[in-house]
């Protein structure tokens, strides 16, 4: 099944590479991902939609919040969030055909970013299934050109509502220090 | 206070601070700056014969002392030959710091002499990897590598290094605190939990404990006897457990698992509480997990979380480190422990009745011969000179489960073998590190004739350093695991696992200079093995053994742990 991870982990070269590389290893392919700067600039956000077997996915997140980059993983998939992805779409569109998708482009609650002869620049954001119907609404009109970005999530829940970077206190030991 | 040194040098510094006292290693082009200042430091260096077992001697090290085993190895081919070393050490969780060369750092990406992404190639093989491209963030990476090699479950760390950064020259300030915001240690031990855990411990009629490595790892051996005793439980050690609870401990059943004694499956498959602690429910132990401790309610300690439920559910979980976890449940069992021993006295006595029966139906026993040496009997003559005592190091086949039921083992940290990842060829260099380690302790490499010819090599080394070690080839002249599976999957085609062509020791050991003896019968046995505990130095030694003899009992691969192959189906192989 598909299932959405954010995760939070040190914005360090390779810390990326850790995470596919638990994926990848199990022969799972990620369907989408995206990963940037927290307001802690040490840090890094990620939110990962994964196919994963079902049974294995508390192990897959154990597995996640073992690597050494990693300070947090959760996933998403149940209990309330938010889940959107911005799509950047080309239509090549006949002189006819510009009012209705500008209409059309209201309609999905899109913005037309550039506009020339050869037809629009459109970005709409969304969850994925919006997205898509955009983007087929759109082909009907012309020769389009799609980029998406993959979705970025954030959760709802009281408890995961951090407003600055959650930085997991070490349970147990407390920081180590060299004899 | 600081003052300005070359990265090679900073790089030592730290290695001393981490009481680093012997690296094993091979030099090459980038490490250059390194083995410069190693030429005349305190550290000793070792020169293995390849990186690979310069990794698995570091492990054999870091077994035999629970300190953190290093490794060091040039650019490329260097850094290539030490992974399997590394997934061994990561798949039996044992602290190795590697220390590879890597390129100038303005080469890197070039496709530069030697270069190789060792940071991408053993991001998996390892617990944790390091690039260094910055001086002044050496001695910080050193000691996060070593903190992170060490603590929690343990494991390889790799720390690349390029060479402008060895050459490099930097102020050095000691460093004094680690600072990894990700890596998180459970070390304590849910109160709550352990509180129940005691409770289910008292109620449990059949309980059974099951130690692993953990258990070597947390040094908490003591702990566990102190637990087994006061339970009076039945207690099996996995084959990295082993001398976790002292093999002559009256508790203590044997070794469960595809090899293990009948006794201690069959306790598994009976109990009605299983005692995990330290282990990982590897397959090899629990054979089809379906018919794994059917009856049981499982408590399972153990400080990866990631190993909690992965592959058996568990009744009670209990992170942390199951040497502070036994200690707190020690206490709280012993609270109740007059009465409750009263009151299940004679549960235990009827168990522990149940075990002896099994024990006494089908006993692990060496088999012996008047006219050849039966495997077995090699491992029952080892045990005897070793009491309990030897560091044995075993290579990987049918002499490590051989060696693994019928040598004992009365410390922890005397058995060293790759159990995890299975690796030929571990045996002889993981015998040097254990030996490097513990000069003043007898130690035996048992291999097979297949493994010791892949670490062939090594020899030099044990003649280099004079390295006390006593090589036992348990010789059958096949890869006689592989064998064995042919004969009873594969109808007995026997394919490509005749060995042919065996050097005559006798020979080989003249050739570099170690005494070394062909022993051909049972009589000739123990005056061998005599003579190689007399040699003050190493000894080689090759043991023709009966050739088809194969190892049970056998719980077939995915078959369940109570319906074990006890003895060879008839006839066992047909000699040409």
């Amino acid at each position: 099944m598909l299932v959405t991870l954010s995760i939070l982990l040190e914005n360090k070269p390779g810390a990326l590479m850790r995470v596919t590389g638990l994926l990848s290893q199990r022969g799972y392919n990620i369907e989408s991902l995206t990963v940037a700067r927290t307001l802690d600039p040490t840090l890094s956000r990620m939110t990962i939609v994964v196919d994963v077997e079902t049974r294995l996915r508390p192990h897959l997140l154990k597995q996640m919040n073992r690597l050494i980059n990693c300070l947090q993983a959760n996933d998403l998939t149940e209990g309330p969030n938010v889940v959107r992805e911005l799509v950047l779409l080309r239509v090549r569109a006949a002189q006819e055909n510009r009012t209705a998708i500008l209409k059309e482009a209201e309609i999905f609650g899109a913005r037309v970013v550039d506009s020339s002869v050869e037809g629009f620049a459109l970005e709409a954001t969304g969850d994925g299934e919006k997205l898509d119907e955009f983007v087929a609404v759109m082909a009907t009109y012309g020769e389009i050109e799609v980029t998406r970005s993959g979705a970025v999530a954030v959760s709802l829940e009281p408890k995961k509502l951090r407003l600055s970077p959650p930085v997991p206190k070490a349970q147990g030991e407390p920081a180590g220090t060299v004899k | 206070m600081s003052n300005l040194m070359n990265g090679a040098r900073i790089l030592l510094e730290c290695l001393v601070r981490e009481n680093v006292d012997c690296i094993f290693g091979y030099p090459g082009g980038v490490t250059l700056p390194l083995y410069d200042v190693l030429y005349d430091h305190p550290i000793r260096h070792v020169l293995v014969r390849h990186e690979e077992n310069a990794a698995f001697a570091a492990s054999g090290y870091a077994h035999a002392t629970g300190k953190a085993g290093v490794c060091c190895a040039t650019s490329g081919p260097g850094a290539t030959n030490l992974t399997t070393g590394l997934v061994d050490a990561m798949m039996d969780s044992i602290p190795v710091v590697a220390l590879t060369g890597q390129v100038t750092s303005k080469l890197i990406g070039t496709d530069a002499f030697q270069e190789a992404d060792t940071f991408g190639i053993t991001r998996s093989c390892t617990k944790h990897n390091f690039l260094v491209k910055d001086i002044n963030e050496l001695a910080q990476t050193i000691h996060e590598a070593f903190y992170i090699a060490t603590t929690g479950r343990p494991g390889p760390v790799l720390v690349d290094i390029t060479k402008d950064v060895l050459q490099g020259q930097a102020h050095y300030t000691p460093v004094h605190e680690i600072h990894l915001p990700g890596y998180k240690l459970v070390t304590e031990g849910h109160a709550g939990q352990i509180r129940r855990a005691a409770q289910m411990m008292w109620e449990a009629r059949r309980p059974y404990v099951y130690a692993g490595g953990g258990i070597i790892a947390a040094g908490a051996s003591g702990e566990l006897q102190d637990l087994v005793e006061t339970l009076d439980a039945p207690t099996v050690c996995t084959l990295m457990g082993l001398g976790g609870l002292p093999s002559s401990h009256p508790n203590f059943v044997s070794m469960p698992g595809m090899h293990g004694s009948y006794a201690a499956n069959m306790g598994m498959y009976e109990c009605d509480l299983l005692i995990a602690l330290g282990v990982r429910f590897d397959d090899r132990v629990t054979g089809r997990l379906a018919a794994f401790a059917p009856h049981a309610k499982v408590i399972h300690v153990d400080i990866d979380p990631a190993e909690i439920g992965k592959n058996r559910a568990v009744d009670l979980p209990i992170v942390g480190d199951v040497k502070k976890v036994l200690t707190k449940l020690n206490r709280h069992l012993k609270e109740f422990a007059p009465t409750m021993q009263e009151e299940r006295a004679a549960d235990r006595a009827e168990w522990w009745q149940t075990v002896r029966n099994w024990k006494e139906e089908h006993p692990l026993q060496p088999v012996f011969s008047a006219t050849e040496i039966k495997p077995q009997h090699l491992m029952y003559e080892i045990d005897r000179i070793s009491g309990g005592k030897a560091i044995v190091a075993s290579d990987v086949g049918q002499h490590q489960m051989w060696a693994a039921q019928f040598i004992r083992f009365d410390e922890p940290r005397l058995w060293v073998n790759s159990g995890g990842l299975g690796s030929m060829g571990y045996g002889l260099p993981s015998a040097m590190g254990a030996q490097m380690a513990c000069p003043d302790k007898t130690v035996f490499a048992i291999v097979g004739d297949g493994g010791f010819q892949m670490a062939l090599p090594e020899l030099a080394t044990l003649v280099n350093y004079g390295l006390n070690v006593k090589v036992i080839i348990m010789n059958n002249g096949y890869l006689g695991m592989v064998r064995q599976w042919q004969e009873l999957f594969y109808n007995n085609r026997k394919s490509a696992v005749e060995l042919s062509a065996f050097p005559n020791i006798e020979h080989l050991g003249a050739a570099y200079g170690i005494k070394s003896r062909i022993v051909h019968t049972p009589a000739e046995l123990q005056a061998g093995l005599k003579e190689a505990m007399e040699e003050n130095g190493p000894y080689l030694m090759d043991v023709r053994v009966s050739q088809y003899e194969n190892v049970y009992p056998m719980v077939p691969a995915g078959g369940a742990i109570n319906e074990m192959v006890l003895a060879p189906p008839q006839p066992v192989a047909v000699p040409k």
